[in-house]
Formats: structure tokens, sequence, C-alpha cells
């Protein structure tokens, strides 16, 4: 499927100008009875920030540490630049990985924590000292050389945990839930500085999230995990805009499923469909659709306000719930509250109704 | 939970008695030690060094103390090293029977003395020709392995396996691993297991009764000799509170340790 969408790096891909990166074939990783991974193809272009999503338990942290080298696969290739590296052992792999809990040296001070990779490496004194503070600054921390990781705020952890691994310029970074720690705002931020910095270096970014929103809003391409295998892979807009399976049109996003029973009846289509909250208007009283819109008469079941926002959740006549997501431009949150059990219409634009599966 | 204040108080004075039956025959024995008088009468008769000055020229007592510490140095060593080896395998990897073995490990601390003396003079005799000082150093290995273990293995669970994990990473061999993540991470509990495993070798005499080979006096053994001989009762007195003071030290420095890694999170 090509959605009109296909990021420039997939059009470049197919051309045949970038290498691939990573190509991970037919993997599978077993814990006695636990199928933690199963049959995970993918390949990630140089450059490309892929990022792998899905709920807790879906495989995703098994398959980065298989990448890093960490587990071995039950069955299955990993090739870092077109070399098999299945049976490589992870420090002769080109590879480095931001830890969730970061995994910082406790007893090194910041400073030898980013140059460690290096003196491993056998690189000159000089030269590790001055790339370790290029690294520092990089991340803002170059005032910070000369404390230990205790004295740090978990923004600052999180941020030499980056340096520790770029400093080594791999190849490839594979990033854990780096932002899961952290409070709300310092992970927003964190998420742009994180974009701004990998398109800066170049460097090919395997990102683990289970939040929707931090994969929709940073990745190239999105790879869904459900249960240990790859549900759908493909750009943010091509996740959200056509889910492959019920499981992600709910996972990224909030999914308004249309049985295929009330899918027949309200729209007169075949199989599975959705309709994105945000894309859904919703009127007071009776109202009729114009051109391409269509409406369905329903009861307002709850009223949630959220900020920016109001949720309704409205018991269509047909049989589904939707749900509607409306700016809080106009309405005050006492009239919000009054719309409780009143009728409702809801209308939408018909190029909004999407085919899931 | 509260408590009642009558319990508080009957728990205070129990705890005041207890510790006044323990560190009372303790401080005894060292006010002895620098006691003037020539029979050790109570009250002492006035201060003076003179019995510590006889002890330290007594040859006896210098032999003994060498062996001792010769012995302990010995057990402490083999004790880091397969301490810390047990630990490591132990602590990181899961495999059938690692339960039973971790059992098996810390047992001889456990079980009466005299049975592992009687146990390990057995195969001594039987199997290695006979007694030596040698054979003395295995038997105290034995459970100087245990405090070591212990120690190191309290370490190695509260490490995890993540840092290795990102040294491995950043490009260091398992050699390097060791050297710059895993060995200073370890070191002060290494240093713990090891002053315990030196003071617990240093006054132990049972095991050692059954496997020292002939001719060798540890300064414990050197006091359990003397101890009838009214004339030395007083060099006696002075070994004795030197025991006290080496058996106490490693314990007092441990805890130092301990809390100082609380509070700093960090490992020296
Ligand atoms: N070392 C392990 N031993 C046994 N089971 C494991 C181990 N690591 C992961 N698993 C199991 O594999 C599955 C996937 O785990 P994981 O890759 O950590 O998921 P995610 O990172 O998506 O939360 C889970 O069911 C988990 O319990
Ligand atoms: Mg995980």
């Amino acid at each position: 499927m090509l959605a009109p969408f296909s990021g420039v790096l997939r059009t470049v891909s197919e051309r045949g100008h970038v290498s691939t990166a990573i190509r991970l074939t037919n993997l599978r990783k077993e814990f006695g009875d636990v199928v933690a991974v199963d049959s995970v193809d993918l390949d990630v272009a140089d450059g490309e920030f892929l990022t792998l999503l899905g709920p807790s338990g879906s495989g995703k942290t098994t398959v980065l540490r298989m990448i890093a080298g960490f587990e071995q696969p039950t069955s299955g290739t990993i090739e870092l630049a077109g070399v098999d590296v299945t049976q490589v052992p992870p420090y002769s792999r080109d590879v480095n990985t931001v830890f969730q809990d970061y995994a910082l040296f406790p007893h090194m001070d910041v400073l030898s924590n980013v140059e460690y990779g290096l003196k491993v490496k056998k690189v000159s004194k000089a030269e590790r000292r001055q790339r370790a503070e290029e690294a520092l600054a990089a991340v803002r921390l170059e005032d910070y050389g000369a404390r230990k990781p205790s004295q740090l705020s978990g923004g600052q952890r999180q941020r030499v945990a980056l340096a520790r691994a770029l400093v080594n310029r791999p190849r490839v970074l594979l990033l854990d839930e780096p932002l899961g720690a952290l409070d709300l705002k310092l992970r927003e931020q964190m998420q742009v500085e994180l974009k701004e910095l990998q398109r800066a270096v170049g460097i090919t970014f395997v990102f683990v999230t289970h939040d929707q929103e931090e994969a929709l809003t940073m990745s190239d391409r999105i790879a869904v995990f459900d249960a240990g295998r790859i549900a759908q892979i493909g750009t943010p807009v091509e996740i959200y805009e056509h889910p492959k399976t019920p499981f992600v049109a709910g996972f990224v996003g909030v999914s308004n499923l249309l049985e295929a029973g009330v899918a027949a009846s309200l729209l007169g289509r075949e199989g599975l469909w959705s309709v994105r909250p945000e894309k859904i208007r919703v009127l007071l009283g009776t109202a009729s659709p114009e051109g391409s819109e269509r409406a369905a008469a329903g009861v307002i079941r709850e009223v949630v306000y959220v900020g920016m926002s109001t949720r309704f959740i409205v018991d269509l006549d047909a049989g589904a719930t939707l749900i509607a997501v409306q700016q809080n431009s106009h309405a005050t949150s006492s009239e919000l509250g009054a719309m409780r059990g009143q009728r409702v219409t809801l209308m939408w634009n018909t190029e909004h109704e999407i085919p899931v599966g | 939970m509260t408590t009642g204040r009558g319990t508080k108080v009957a728990l205070s004075i129990f705890a005041v008695i207890a510790f006044l039956f323990v560190y009372i025959p303790l401080a005894v024995v060292l006010i002895n030690s620098f006691n003037a008088g020539e029979t050790l009468s109570w009250p002492p008769q006035g201060f003076s060094v003179r019995w510590w000055e006889a002890a330290v020229s007594n040859e006896g007592v210098r032999e003994a103390l060498v062996t001792s510490v010769v012995l302990g140095i010995c057990a402490t060593a083999v004790a880091l090293v397969l301490g810390t080896l047990a630990a490591l395998a132990l602590g990181r990897y899961n495999f059938f029977g690692r339960d039973s073995v971790s059992l098996l490990i810390i047992l001889p601390i456990a079980l009466p003395g005299i049975v592992t003396g009687i146990a390990l003079n057995n195969v001594f005799t039987t199997f290695l020709g006979g007694l030596t000082f040698f054979t003395l150093i295995v038997a105290h290995s034995t459970f100087c392995i245990v405090v070591v273990y212990n120690n190191a293995l309290a370490r190695v669970r509260r490490l995890g396996g993540n840092v290795e994990e990102a040294s491995a990473d950043l490009g260091a061999r398992g050699w390097q691993t060791f050297v710059h993540v895993t060995f200073p991470l370890m070191r002060s509990a290494l240093a713990a297991g090891a002053l315990l495993a030196f003071g617990l070798s240093f006054d132990e005499i049972i095991v050692t009764t059954f496997t020292a080979g002939p001719g060798i006096t540890t300064l414990p053994i050197w006091i359990y000799q003397n101890l009838f001989r009214p004339n030395q009762a007083p060099i006696v007195n002075v070994v004795a509170a030197f025991l006290v003071i080496v058996s106490i030290l490693p314990i007092y420095i441990v805890q130092r340790f301990s809390s100082a890694d609380e509070r700093g999170g960090g490992v020296m």
C-alpha cells in the first residue's frame, strides 16, 4: 500500500539511494514458554527515525536487546549495514543504547561516563577529552562534567546517557523509553530536542515507546507491536489514517470503531470502519447533512472537560458509541455540563471514514 | 504499631542488662591488661603497660601472632577469590539447583565448628596425608568464604546487570568491564567481606585445633595452652585484650563503610 503521504525517506529508499542500517529477518525470541518476539521482519534505513510502538509486554525491549546483542534470537537473523551480526557480541556491534534507567556508572563523574566508550576503544586521552566535551555541549551539560550521576536530576541523567552513546558516533542509536521517567513538561521539551539532535547528527534512531502521541510526533516511521508481532509499519500519517487492524486503530488514537452491521446501516459500506474523534462535529438537536457530509443522531452519554478541548461520548441510535473531541473555543464548562443527556447530531465528512484492515 | 510506656521501659531495662552482661567482662579484660599488679587483683593497682611489654617480648606470643596473621591473610585471600566468583556466578545466572548451591556455600558458618573440624580432619588425614599449615588455611577458608560471598552477593544483586550491559554496549570486552565497572563497584563490599573474614579467622579456635599441623600455634591456641599456668595469666590477659580489639575493629570499620555507602549513594 502506498499512501499519498508516504514519507520522503521511503521514496528515496525505493529509488535505492539509501542503504539499510538494520535488517531483521524472521526474528523470534522465546523465554521458556513465552514467545516474546515472533516473525519480526523489519528494515530500517540509514538516518531514519524509527519508533517501536506498543503496549507493555509486546516485545519492544526484547527486539532492541537483540539488536544490541544482549539477547540471542531463538531464530532469525540481524544485519547491521548489510553484515550479519546475529552471533557478534555486543561490544563488537556498531550500535549504542540509551537505557530506560540510563545505567550511568555511579562511581565515575559525568565526563568519565561520556569518555568511557572512547577509553575502552583506546582513543588517545586528548581526543577523547575533546570529543566528550563536545558531546556534553551538544546536550547542554558542558558545566556538569565533574559531577557524579547521583548529583544530577532525571532530565540531566537522561542527557548524559545520550551524550555517552552519541560520543561514539555509532551507526545506530537504540533508545528504550528514554523519556519514560521524565515529567510531562520535560518530556515534551526532550521530544523536540531529541528529534532536532537526530536530524543534526544523522544517526539512525530506533526509539521504543508505549506513548502513541510521542511516536506520532517524532518518527519517520512507526512499527506497531502487538503481542510480539509487528501489526503494521508505516509513516505516522499512514498508521493514524489507515490502520490495518482494529488493534492499531485502537492503540494509535481513540478507535471509534464502527462494526460491520453499524457501518452497513449508517455508512452503507462493507467491513470495519472508523472515524477519528477530532473529525466529528457535535451539533445540538437535529441537523441535515450537506454535500459530502454524513450525519448520525444520538444522545450524549458523557461530557469530559479536558482543558483545551472537550470529549463527548455519544450513544448513536444506530447502535455504536462514538467519541467526538471539540476545541473549547466558545463554550464554558457549565454550559458543557448541561449537555449531558441531550439529543445531538454528529456530523463528519465522508472522506474521514477510514477502513480498518 | 504503638508500644505502651511500660513496655518501652521494660525493653530498655532488658537491653541495658544484656548490654552490661556482654561488655562488662570485656571491659574487665581490657582494663586488667593495664593492671600494674603482679596477680591482676581487683581493683587494679595502678596503670602500667608492663604486661603489654611482657607479651610483646614473649617469643611464644610473637610466633603465634605471626602465625595467626599469615593464616588470616591467606584464608582471606582464598575466600576473596572464590567467594567473589561464586557470588558473580550465583547472583548473575539462573540455573538448576542455584539455591541449593547457595545454601551449601553458606552452611559451614551454621554448622557446629566441632563437626566441621572433625570432618575436615578426617579428609585431611585420610586423603592429604596429614595436617599442615596448608590444611589449616583450607579449613579457615571454608568459613571465610561465607562472609565474602554474602557481602559480594548483596552487592551483585543491588547492581543488577545493567551497568555491565552498558559497558559492553560502549565497546568494552569482558575483562575491561570487570576492571572498569564491576570491580570498582564491588570494591567496598569486598573490603568489608575481607575484614570480616580476617576477623573470623583471627579468633577461631575449634576448627583450628582439629586441622592445624603439629607445632602450629595460633594466638587463640596459645591462650588455650597457657590459660592454666598461673604465672602466665597477665600475659594471657593481654593477648585476650588484643584479640578483642582485632575482632571488634573490622566490624566497626565495616559499619562505617556501609553507612557511608548509604549516605553518599556512592561506593568507595
Ligand atoms: N528475561 C526474560 N525472561 C523471561 N521473560 C521475559 C524476559 N524478558 C522479557 N520477557 C517477556 O517477554 C515479553 C516481552 O517483553 P518486553 O520485550 O520487555 O516487552 P516491552 O518492552 O514491549 O514491554 C513479556 O511477556 C515479558 O514478560
Ligand atoms: Mg520495555
